[in-house]
């Protein structure tokens, strides 16, 4: 009864398309013709390889880590067993591999990959999930950190969106590293895709669901990161994933001013305010990109050309650079500085937001200055500069110890009011390294910016030493 | 133009309804055996369709405020009101929603309906279409409570599950009697667990069959459960009327407290509530 309705209904629509079809005298599809499909085989590894999958480890890794164990097992007559090396183990320094099936498969009748596992130890596999294929990794899905205990657990890895998986290759891929510096053994059975029908409530998120806002400038590239698609499960869990960038639409309000592509990267085109947002199988991702674009990026002066021995930098596109450790080292609790390195218009600049306090640090190895007379460093500052607001430039040497600390540390700073600073162009400050007067300066190994947070914003660019 | 869609839409929409009413009713008339009795009420009685947008029918329905006594007896964490945030009807549904926000010293607010005094029956088909909310601590229910309550305090009144569920189970729904000598942590519950789906993904039909001497509790077209006098270990209290609630509760023993993970507003749509007798 119910099938003669629906046969029924379907005949209406199909007559209906046909007429459409006909009327509109566009060729149509032959009533025999099927579209090329890929298998919509689930199984990935039940009591050994389906078919076509194969196993492909990390280089790097320890290539022998995956075996096929027929002791251990949770169900049927084998499992997967991995195990993970100690660290300095000559084999390898982590185990990871990916298991993919170069022919393709269907995945879109599924909603999750499931599988059972234990391990000889609590630990937290680092990385585990599907769509890794050593070629685009189109949709690489993973399980970033997952709890594993010593008894057998089902575990639910949602597909962010099964509609895109037509031709997947990547069946399961998984990197782990030691535990504590202690290597240890997990296994994995009956590992497949399952069309659970309990997997709800999408909740995707660009930038991990925060709101960023970033002011920059013509030629500015911004990849989107946090990426993450997060389901509710039966067991209540709500279960996130790390879901690569095809998974998602893009949308930017304004083309004019910031271009999205699919793979989720920015590209700031023109001046004016865009907003970057996306969608994942149509639902909203939380988090956005506000972005303003103040127009053209004013490049800083070029420095003159110099005798290599004249020159020490520290960061400049004019001159080989020295090795730098970080441009912001992030120190808890009292920084509250972001960014750091970027490139506009194929220059690196430094970009601090919310700065207080930042350091650039090189001590592997540090520099001696004591042969320089003067210290360089272009400043840009787009945000209004009012009375009380400055820039502290701090030199840091470790002193003869060459070490942090041990009491012959030697830092010195100077202070730059508002009144030596200008708004909405480079400012290019040429310090006489004396003026510093640090009781070391052969160990030097870290440049401070200093606004205690009365400038917010500042780009910089060619720090270096010279004579 | 926008008339005509909308008198459509409204159109195809009942003829769904009844589709549905159509398969259920084929479907329990086909679900007997000769362990359960069951008698087919098919005289439609009350039919809130929440057709009309705004507040519900105030002629069937009306509102417990506030907190109760200890949260409701379960330590409930939502302050109940009647404000349009907590319960609305809009484009044909009935709309609870749990929110989380200060309140009256309450962190929750949400709504919970009855039709104390107003409609309360002895016997019949008590069923709603509902899409249900989830999430650690939620606590949905459409359930029944001895009109006689005022004089004759809970359990004795009795009390009629016809659909709780915990929203960190989302797919398991529960139905269950209260009564003298079986409340609370002793009452006499089923839970049913929806294959391969879960009740805050669609709409499903909640429904008791409820005549003398026994109660037939289904959901859609799958009969779950018959509880009759031989299976509780009290007396009988299900001979009376009784009326209907509906509500959306937050934390309390039954589920526990909402966590970080639980996604807030929450939302019951409720298509419609159908009594037969």
């Amino acid at each position: 009864m119910k099938n003669l309705t629906i046969k029924h209904i379907a005949i209406v629509i199909l007559s209906g398309t046909m007429m459409c079809t006909t009327t509109s005298c566009e060729r149509g599809l032959s009533e025999d013709a099927e579209f090329a499909t890929f298998p919509k085989n689930p199984d990935v590894f039940i009591d050994g390889f389906s078919g076509g999958l194969q196993y492909l480890p990390f280089g790097g890794s320890k290539l022998d880590a995956f075996k096929v164990d027929t002791q251990t097992k949770y169900s049927g007559t084998s499992s997967m067993r991995f195990d993970v090396p100690n660290v300095n183990d000559p084999g390898g320094a982590f185990a990871g591999a990916i298991f993919p099936d170069m022919a393709g498969r269907d995945l879109t009748g599924f909603d999750a990959l499931t599988f059972w596992a234990k391990a000889t130890t609590s630990a937290t596999i680092n990385e585990i999930g599907f769509g890794t294929d050593f070629g685009e990794n189109k949709f690489q899905t993973t399980l970033n950190n997952m709890r594993i205990s010593t008894a057998w657990t089902k575990y639910i890895i949602p597909l962010p969106d099964p509609s895109q998986l037509v031709a997947e290759r990547g069946m399961f891929w998984y990197a782990e590293g030691p535990e504590n510096g202690n290597g240890y053994t997990f296994w994995i059975d009956e590992l497949k895709f399952e069309k659970l029908g309990t997997i709800a409530q999408p909740r995707p998120a660009m930038f991990a669901g925060v709101d960023r806002e970033e002011q920059t400038f013509i030629g500015a590239v911004i990849p989107i990161t946090g990426l993450t698609q997060t389901f509710n499960l039966a067991s209540g869990i709500n279960q996130t994933v790390t879901a690569a960038p095809s998974y998602f639409s893009f949308r930017s309000s304004d083309t004019d001013v910031a271009l999205v592509n699919e793979n989720g990267v920015v590209t700031v085109v023109g001046e004016g305010t865009a907003e970057i947002t996306a969608t994942l199988n149509g639902v909203r991702a939380s988090g956005s990109l506000s972005i303003e674009s103040l127009g053209e990026f004013l490049q800083a002066p070029t420095p003159p050309a110099r005798n290599p021995a004249d020159v020490i930098s520290v960061f400049s596109d004019a001159y080989t650079n020295i090795p730098v450790d970080f441009n912001n080292g992030f120190f808890a609790p009292f920084q509250t500085t972001l960014g750091g390195a970027i490139t506009l218009n194929g220059q690196n600049i430094i970009q601090y937001t919310n700065l207080n306090f930042v350091a650039t640090e090189f001590k592997n190895p540090t520099i001696n200055i004591s042969q320089m007379t003067h210290f360089h460093v272009d400043i840009f500052i787009s945000e209004p500069i009012t009375t009380g607001d400055f820039i502290s430039i701090e030199l840091g040497d470790f002193g003869p110890n060459n070490v942090f600390g041990g009491g012959d540390d030697s830092a010195r700073r100077i202070q730059f009011p508002s009144t030596s600073l200008s708004r909405n162009q480079w400012i290019s400050l040429d310090i006489p390294i004396a003026d510093f007067a640090l009781a070391s300066r052969n160990n030097l190994a870290q440049i401070f910016f200093i606004s205690d947070g009365t400038i917010s914003t500042i780009l910089v660019d060619n720090m270096y030493f010279y004579r | 133009m926008n008339n005509q869609n909308l008198f459509s839409t409204k159109g195809l929409l009942l003829v769904a309804k009844r589709a549905v009413l159509f398969t259920l009713l084929f479907s329990i008339m086909n679900c007997t055996d000769d362990k359960q009795k069951v008698v087919n009420f098919t005289n439609l009685v009350l039919a809130e369709e929440f057709d009309v947008n705004g507040p519900p029918n105030p002629e069937v329905w009306s509102y417990n405020i506030g907190t109760g006594q200890n949260g409701w007896g379960n330590n409930e964490l939502q302050y109940y009101t009647d404000r349009p945030e907590n319960v609305t009807v809009q484009n044909g549904y009935m709309i609870i929603t749990a929110r989380k926000e200060s309140f009256n010293g309450s962190q929750y607010t949400s709504a919970r309906l009855v039709t104390k005094g107003k409609f309360e029956q002895q016997y019949g088909r008590f069923e709603a279409r509902m899409r249900l909310p989830w999430g650690q601590g939620i606590w949905p229910a459409f359930w029944m409570l001895g009109a006689d309550i005022d004089d004759n305090p809970w359990p004795g009144a009795g009390e009629i599950d016809i659909m709780e569920l915990r929203g960190q189970n989302p797919n398991i729904l529960l139905g269950t009697v209260h009564g003298p000598g079986y409340s609370a942590g002793q009452s006499i519950s089923k839970s049913y667990t929806l294959p391969n789906d879960r009740f805050d993904t669609g709409f499903h039909i909640f429904g008791i069959e409820w005549g003398p001497n026994y109660i037939n509790f289904y959901v859609d077209d799958v009969l779950y459960n018959q509880i009759t006098p031989a299976d509780v270990p009290g007396e009988w209290v299900f001979n009376k009327p009784f009326y209907i609630l509906m509500n959306v509760a937050v934390g309390g023993n039954f589920v526990g407290s909402p966590n970080t993970e639980t996604v807030f507003p929450q939302t019951m749509l409720v298509d419609y509530v159908r009594v037969y007798n």
